[in-house]
């Protein structure tokens, strides 16, 4: 479920992009005016108040609040903004174009957004870069990470309910050989997590757990210095239990020595009109404390009204 | 009365070329009724589809099973006809990998569709058969250029008009390095070139095949002939006209295997309502003759009037 919170009765496009004009009037910026309006609008009303911006003052709202904004506060008000699916593409291009093996948000963006989604991203990817999302991981990466990357951002899983047990005791049992003989990067393991659907991947993997003993991600840990090894992990828990893997995110992000924001941001952007609240009560449950208690001891400033605004927790 | 038996002897396909000839078929029944010598005196020079028996002569059984072919080419091409475009191409692709036929029926599906129409064939063979299309592919196809074809059917080209021009001739370099550093077997598994030919738009690897035969002096699809996939693959992205004009050829050579045969009805009815022109000009260049005239020759009954409707003027 979505943490956003839209009042009953929300303003006229027209309106809300006055509200915001008068926000950049003058010396300095009202940024509490900006979490305001944008943090409590969904993505269809955001792009209404981008056109109607557009329309009447000849600017683009975007580049307004790149000028108007910075730091943090300017990264997620900017990512915030944007519709869903050129979110997605534009942090699917900064992962590729800047892509480092630790790099999850390749994985993140192709394993946890429908197939229809995932397509859509593919299509912002093209008009706004003039090239294919493929293209370019395919031309950043190298090796085992291009083999596993390239097919995992191209995929369109089915995404019937259907499970096909005798093929998932097959494939549990090809990808225990594959794990034995630390044939991790093999072209079968890679088809597997890359191309059947995620009901038959989850009966696959229990069929692993079931038969072998352990689940896969215990198998695959045996190198922890390892990136691919830990890349395929992520997979598997984007796949399977993606809230617990944002969650994991969030927590790595604040307990950091200091925090990285760049993880926190992300996470809630992409999942504020999504799933945020489930993965905040995955975080109570982990860690024994709300989220919002982590978020306003570990951010500051406008950054913090932000995020909380996007968690539902602001006082209005 | 031998033109007769002559005619009708062609109409039942037994002198060569594709479909069967029904009206013929239709006005003998009349012209020869209560004549049983008239059908005697046929099946006797009928050799192919008749042999002696005693004191009559009998079916082969052989020549039986090619009628049903013959008879059923007309009625394929009108079920593909009335066909939505998506199922059938994401049929043809599931036949291919189901019943291993060639497999480059999948290359010519996915390098000469654009890339609105490969992402609706992947949702209608979704919709029909409960898997994704490149799952299918990825399992089912174990041979070397596997890679190649999960490549080509999961693309989604970037189709505006940016192209890099540098990019191009450092990538038509990286290809000719494939190819002569690569053992023949392996070329089709070298990852820049499988890279290159199934992520970069088809305006971009159109110049970089130009800048290949600038700086190589041969055209690519001739040095990329060691692998069948990979010649293809080319061919269907630079020149489709000239790939579809071969394909059409081959299927009239009477000794053409039933697959070769088949492809006839594939690209006719695939390519009539968006390329066909180019098609016909590209044969009559390729071949001397026109399209329309080697159909016609070439084809009976209903079926070579529908071809020749689908061809158009």
């Amino acid at each position: 479920m979505a943490t956003l919170t839209i009042p009953s009765s929300i303003p006229s496009p027209q309106e809300d992009c006055e509200q915001l004009h008068k926000a950049f009037e003058g010396w300095g910026t009202n940024e509490k005016l900006i979490v305001s309006v944008l943090a409590h609008r969904d993505a269809a009303q955001r792009r209404a108040i981008r056109d109607a911006y557009q329309a009447t003052y000849g600017k683009d709202l975007l580049e307004t609040l790149l000028h108007e904004t910075h730091g943090d506060f300017e990264k997620v008000v900017l990512l915030w903004t944007l519709d869903p699916r050129e979110r997605d593409a534009h942090l699917a291009n900064e992962a590729a174009t800047k892509w480092a093996p630790e790099n999850r948000v390749l994985i993140e963006i192709a394993c946890t957004r429908s197939s229809e989604e995932l397509f859509a991203v593919r299509r912002a990817y093209h008009a706004q870069y003039k090239r294919s999302l493929e293209e370019d991981v395919a031309a950043h990466t190298t090796g085992d990470f291009r083999k596993l990357f390239v097919p995992l951002v191209s995929s369109f899983r089915y995404e019937g309910e259907e499970m096909n047990m005798s093929l998932a005791k097959s494939e549990a049992k090809m990808l225990h050989e594959k794990i034995s003989d630390k044939k991790y990067t093999d072209e079968e393991v890679i088809r597997v997590l890359t191309t059947r659907s995620k009901p038959q991947i989850v009966a696959t993997l229990n069929q692993y757990h079931n038969e072998f003993g352990n689940p896969i991600n215990k198998d695959l840990k045996s190198d922890p210095k390892d990136e691919f090894l830990a890349a395929l992990r992520a997979v598997i828990r984007c796949i399977c239990c993606p809230e617990k893997y944002m969650e994991k995110v969030i927590r790595l992000a604040v307990n950091r020595h200091g925090t990285d924001e760049n993880a926190l941001t992300r996470i809630v952007t992409t999942r504020a009109e999504v799933d945020l609240k489930a993965i905040k009560e995955v975080y109570q449950t982990r860690n024994s404390t709300p989220l919002e208690k982590a978020i306003k001891h570990d951010t500051w400033g406008h950054y913090e009204r932000m995020l909380l605004a996007l968690l539902g927790c602001d006082e209005a | 009365m031998a033109d007769e038996h002559h005619a009708l002897t062609k109409a039942f396909s037994g002198l060569g070329g594709l479909g069967v000839d029904e009206s013929t078929m239709v006005k003998t029944i009349s012209k020869w009724q209560k004549q049983p010598d008239q059908k005697s005196k046929f099946r006797k020079n009928f050799p192919g589809f008749f042999t002696p028996n005693g004191s009559i002569e009998t079916c082969e059984d052989d020549f039986v099973r090619h009628l049903k072919t013959e008879f059923s080419r007309f009625k394929n091409l009108m079920v593909l006809w009335a066909m939505h475009p998506h199922e059938r191409d994401a049929r043809w692709i599931h036949h291919v990998l189901h019943k291993s036929h060639p497999y480059t029926i999948i290359i010519e599906i996915a390098c000469t569709r654009s890339a609105d129409e490969l992402l609706n064939i992947r949702r209608a063979y979704q919709s029909l058969f409960h898997h994704s299309l490149e799952e299918d592919v990825a399992y089912l196809i174990k041979e070397n250029y596997s890679k190649l074809l999960v490549g080509l059917v999961s693309a989604f080209r970037y189709e505006g008009p940016r192209v890099d021009n540098e990019m191009a001739k450092s990538e038509a370099k990286l290809i000719h390095n494939a190819v002569k550093c690569s053992a023949p077997g392996e070329v089709v598994k070298n990852e820049e070139l499988v890279r290159i030919l199934t992520t970069r738009s088809k305006l971009h690897l159109k110049t970089t095949f130009e800048q290949y035969k600038n700086l190589y002096g041969k055209p690519i699809a001739e040095d990329l002939g060691v692998n069948l996939c990979l010649q293809e693959t080319v061919k269907c992205i630079d020149t489709p006209a000239n790939y579809f004009s071969e394909v059409i050829n081959n299927a009239f050579n009477n000794k053409a295997d039933k697959p070769t045969k088949r492809a006839l009805n594939r690209v006719i009815i695939s390519r009539a309502d968006v390329d066909m022109d180019t098609i016909k000009e590209s044969y009559n260049k390729q071949f001397g003759t026109k399209l329309e005239d080697v159909i016609a020759k070439n084809t009976h009954g209903c079926y070579k009037d529908a071809l020749l409707s689908l061809v158009g003027k």
